[in-house]
């Protein structure tokens, strides 16, 4: 049985995280099909008179916000932005950093230090006020360049965890094997890379949920993407004032954003304990 | 016999008959870094090995064995150094003088080696059949499909059955005996025309053991290639080697035919190395020890370095270190009871040893 497969089978009999992957995925299903579920369309407003501010019920089953549009269907789309930043931001940073930290724990230690140094620099820098002012410059910033901003700022903390762990395997017995059988360095990362597969993924599905709070937190500030597009931390901006009169508007991304999170966390840990049992329990 | 024809060997000249060794260790120093000074491990080794003939490669832990293996295909890691004036040849080439890519080409591909621990010596997270085909890619620009068939032939060949499903298979799902014979058909499958098989067998069930060592016997009949046999254990090299080199504090010290080294060992280390092996042809009495430990590798002693565990030294050991001397014609030992053999008595001499 490989190794993917014992995985598997201690992830199934672990409760909170099959919960998490299974939360995770209708999720996921309900975002991509956000225009079949959805009641009404996000940016429609009927009546901003007369059906704004609307409490749940039977017409709109989260309620409407101050432009009279119905909370369900934004929150829905918003969980668009949402997962495309957090899912591809999550990817690029784990495969950029990955790539770097694998070359590196494979380089000559000269390149390993420049490499490693640049990286170090890089983690000193404030993530949060760097991606604050290129949004606040930058008007109209396009999703793709969130994600790749997001990416470009996040990827250092897994190319340290990489080349750590590529470090620790080259002085393995099997490697000393693999070089006294003729492989140079293409052979030995062929021996590696599926050592380091199990890493990505978990620091890629960990990362997910802090992107996804991340990218929130940008949107409430007023910065990413710009309204009409609903996010969910736009959403809960416009809801901010009305926390008291009409709970809902940000209620409704709020614990969205709140299940999501958890629900990536959960998987997250549930994969890092199955892909590496010696940590587990 | 090393008169079989060997697929592999050199063209020399007809009429002159300049018969090189397959593998020429000359003055080989290794030298390791560590607290306190310079550890020399390897410090002025000689070993010569002929094409398809078996060598046993004996000493205690710490003796530098495996440094010895690893200095052959200069693997000794970033710390360690092989010194200057060492030579490692193999059929007359200098293997130091390689370049880096000329030398792996060399590795696993002319000079293979099993390691001792075959677990921890495999990837846990590549099919069996993978990592043998691997070792062939490494070495010829063969297709997946060609390296794979490799694989499963050379599976077949170390006797694992159903090689074709096992290829598939992971490390853990395989045996300790399984796996060995699995990192003995990835050390082969390029036909290299030396195997150092360092301590093949000490991880492994006594059983096993036995399975092992036939089976390299056998290997080494069909492929026809020299094999270097490293082992702390003297019933392993009684069994399988034609000759043996007894190594002690980073040198050889004695080196004779195994039959001669076992009849009359000359160097007194050896002699208590025989006489520490139980024995079940004699009456049964206490299995004696060689007193004291090998010394550390950053201080060998003045002068014999086995002079301080000797039974027979006297004031000469204690200044002069000997050299390898002709005890017999191809038996060679390091100690001056060869120039001077009425000094090889003691006050508690064993009884039922007298040569």
């Amino acid at each position: 049985m490989s190794p993917w497969r014992l995985a598997w089978r201690r992830l199934r009999v672990n409760r909170a995280a099959v919960a998490g992957g299974v939360l995770a995925g209708l999720i996921a299903l309900a975002t991509i099909a956000a225009p079949l579920l959805a009641p009404a369309d996000p940016l429609a407003q009927p009546d901003p008179v007369g059906l704004q501010n609307l409490p749940p019920g039977a017409g709109h089953l989260l309620g409407t916000d101050g432009f009279s549009r119905d909370v369900l269907s934004r929150t829905l789309y918003g969980a668009r932005v949402s997962l495309a930043v957090g899912l591809l931001a999550a990817l690029l940073a784990v495969l950029v950093g990955g790539g770097v930290g694998f070359a590196a724990g494979l380089s000559r230690p000269a390149v390993d230090r420049l490499l490693m140094r640049g990286v170090d620099v890089a983690l000193a820098l404030p993530r949060v006020f760097l991606l604050l002012a290129v949004f606040a410059l930058w008007e109209g910033v396009p999703l793709a360049a969130v994600i790749l901003l997001i990416a470009g700022t996040g990827w250092f903390e897994s190319s340290r965890l990489v080349r750590a762990h590529v470090r620790s395997l080259r002085d393995s017995d099997f490697v000393a094997a693999a070089r006294a059988l003729g492989a140079g360095r293409a052979g030995v990362a062929r021996h590696l890379l599926p050592h380091v597969g199990a890493t990505l993924i978990v620091c890629a599905t960990l990362d997910i949920g802090n992107i996804i709070l991340l990218e929130a937190g940008l949107s409430y500030l007023g910065l990413g993407v710009q309204p009409p597009t609903p996010t969910w931390g736009n959403m809960i901006l416009e809801g901010k004032d009305l926390l008291f009169a009409a709970p809902w508007i940000a209620l409704a991304p709020g614990l969205a954003l709140l299940f999501t999170v958890v629900a990536f966390n959960l998987l997250g840990d549930g994969l890092r304990d199955a892909l590496d049992p010696r940590r587990a329990r | 016999m090393t008169g079989s024809a060997t697929p592999a060997t050199p063209a020399t000249p007809p009429g002159r008959e300049a018969r090189v060794p397959l593998l020429e260790l000359r003055d080989l120093r290794v030298t390791f870094p560590v607290a306190g000074g310079v550890a020399r491990a390897v410090d002025g080794l000689d070993l010569l090995v002929e094409a398809g003939e078996t060598v046993g490669l004996v000493g205690e832990s710490g003796c530098g064995k495996s440094v010895t293996a690893l200095a052959i295909l200069r693997l000794v890691g970033p710390d360690g150094h092989i010194a200057h004036g060492s030579s490692v040849r193999l059929e007359g080439r200098d293997l130091l003088a390689l370049p880096g890519k000329e030398m792996r080409a060399v590795r696993g591909n002319h000079v293979a080696l099993v390691f001792q621990e075959p677990l921890s010596a495999l990837n846990p997270v590549l099919r069996i059949g993978a990592q043998i085909a691997e070792a062939v890619r490494a070495h010829e620009s063969v297709t997946r499909a060609t390296a794979r068939w490799r694989a499963i032939e050379m599976l077949t060949m170390v006797g694992l059955p159903e090689a074709e499903r096992r290829a598939r298979q992971y490390p853990h799902q395989l045996s300790g005996g399984m796996r060995q014979r699995v990192m003995i058909a990835m050390a082969l499958v390029c036909r290299p025309k030396l195997l150092i098989a360092d301590e093949p067998t000490t991880a492994l069930d006594v059983t096993i053991q036995a399975e092992i060592l036939e089976l390299l016997a056998e290997l080494q009949r069909k492929l026809g290639m020299a094999v270097l046999l490293i082992t702390h254990n003297l019933g392993l090299v009684a069994e399988t080697t034609q000759r043996v080199a007894v190594m002690y504090g980073g040198q050889i010290v004695e080196e004779a035919a195994t039959e001669a080294l076992f009849a009359r060992a000359a160097h007194p280390y050896t002699e208590g190395l025989l006489a520490a092996v139980p024995r079940l042809d004699e009456p049964r009495e206490r299995l004696r020890v060689i007193p004291g430990q090998v010394p550390p590798a950053t201080s060998w002693p003045a002068g014999c370095r086995f002079h301080p565990r000797c039974p027979y030294a006297w004031e000469r050991c204690r200044t002069e270190a000997p050299p390898l001397l002709e005890a017999a014609p191809g038996h060679r030992a390091r100690c001056w009871l060869v120039e001077e053999p009425a000094r090889r008595t003691r006050a508690d001499a064993p009884p039922g040893e007298k040569p």
